[in-house]
């Protein structure tokens, strides 16, 4: 009963923060309601019972990203970001509305028309170890190839990025 | 109990939401927000269907996990060249961007 008053509650949050998100002309306030989703998301992972998930999700974007997010708006226009207000064509608001709804609709009904058989969980998160030994063992239903790539993917975005936004030299 | 479907039909509003967000805007950062929600909702339905319909397995949520690792990697370097298309067209709309070099 309590799970479903919090599911209730997470997702009208969700739903309105992303709403205001993609509906509001203010670039910053574009990325607060952002925050707020991701928080949003966090917490529907609290209730999935996957604590470390949850944990991970509020470090690194509501923590990491959402701070690149700042900095890049900060960072790119003192005229015209920051007070910006973005006009939206009325037809281009249209067309997307309606690229939105049809494929809602043809995902609700893909939805409609399967059945699932919902397990009852017995309410115990994943222990830290069993994720830690999966994360870094090499056996199978273990993951330390994926672990190591998404490493070596990082290092070369933190290289890619300096590059790209180095200021060039003048000579 | 909730049923899984909720957590499917949560994630359907957020994904088009998202889809919605990056068809209207004309802004390069607001798209890449709206990028973020997509992810976001993908993100929703991996760690439902891991939790709810396979309870034994941990594949769902390992796949979650990397997917952040590589959100924050993509809009890192998506940010870099959005400050760079910034410096050489003085505008980040889509419109103002005709070709990559000049």
């Amino acid at each position: 009963m309590g799970n479903t008053v919090m599911f209730i509650i997470l997702a009208v949050f969700i739903i309105a923060s992303a709403l205001m998100c993609v509906t509001t002309t203010k670039i910053m306030r574009a990325a607060t309601f952002m925050l707020f989703v991701l928080f949003g998301v966090a917490g529907i992972y609290f209730l999935l019972d996957y604590t470390f998930l949850g944990a991970a999700q509020i470090s690194v974007y509501a923590g990491g990203v959402t701070m690149i997010y700042v900095f890049a708006i900060q960072l790119v226009s003192k005229r015209t970001l920051q007070g910006l207000e973005e006009r939206v064509k009325s037809s281009k608001m249209i067309t997307g509305a309606l690229a939105a709804l049809a494929g809602l609709v043809v995902v609700g009904l893909i939805l409609l028309k399967t059945g699932f058989y919902t397990q009852e969980i017995a309410g115990v998160e994943v222990p830290m170890k069993e994720i830690g030994t999966a994360l870094v063992g090499s056996g199978k239903y273990q993951y330390v190839l994926p672990f190591e790539f998404i490493s070596v993917f990082l290092l070369a975005c933190i290289i890619g990025g300096l590059v790209v936004a180095r200021k060039e030299d003048k000579a | 109990m909730i049923p899984v479907e909720c957590y499917f039909a949560l994630s359907a509003l957020l994904f088009f939401i998202g889809v919605y967000g990056f068809t209207t805007r004309r802004n390069l950062i607001a798209m890449l927000i709206s990028v973020e929600l997509v992810l976001n909702a993908v993100d929703i339905n991996f760690a439902a269907i891991n939790r709810l319909l396979y309870p034994n397995g941990m594949e769902g949520m390992f796949m979650t996990l990397f997917v952040i690792g590589v959100a924050a990697a993509e809009s890192a370097v998506a940010i870099a060249i959005i400050i760079n298309v910034y410096r050489k067209f003085k505008s980040d709309s889509v419109e103002a961007i005709q070709n990559m070099k000049r």
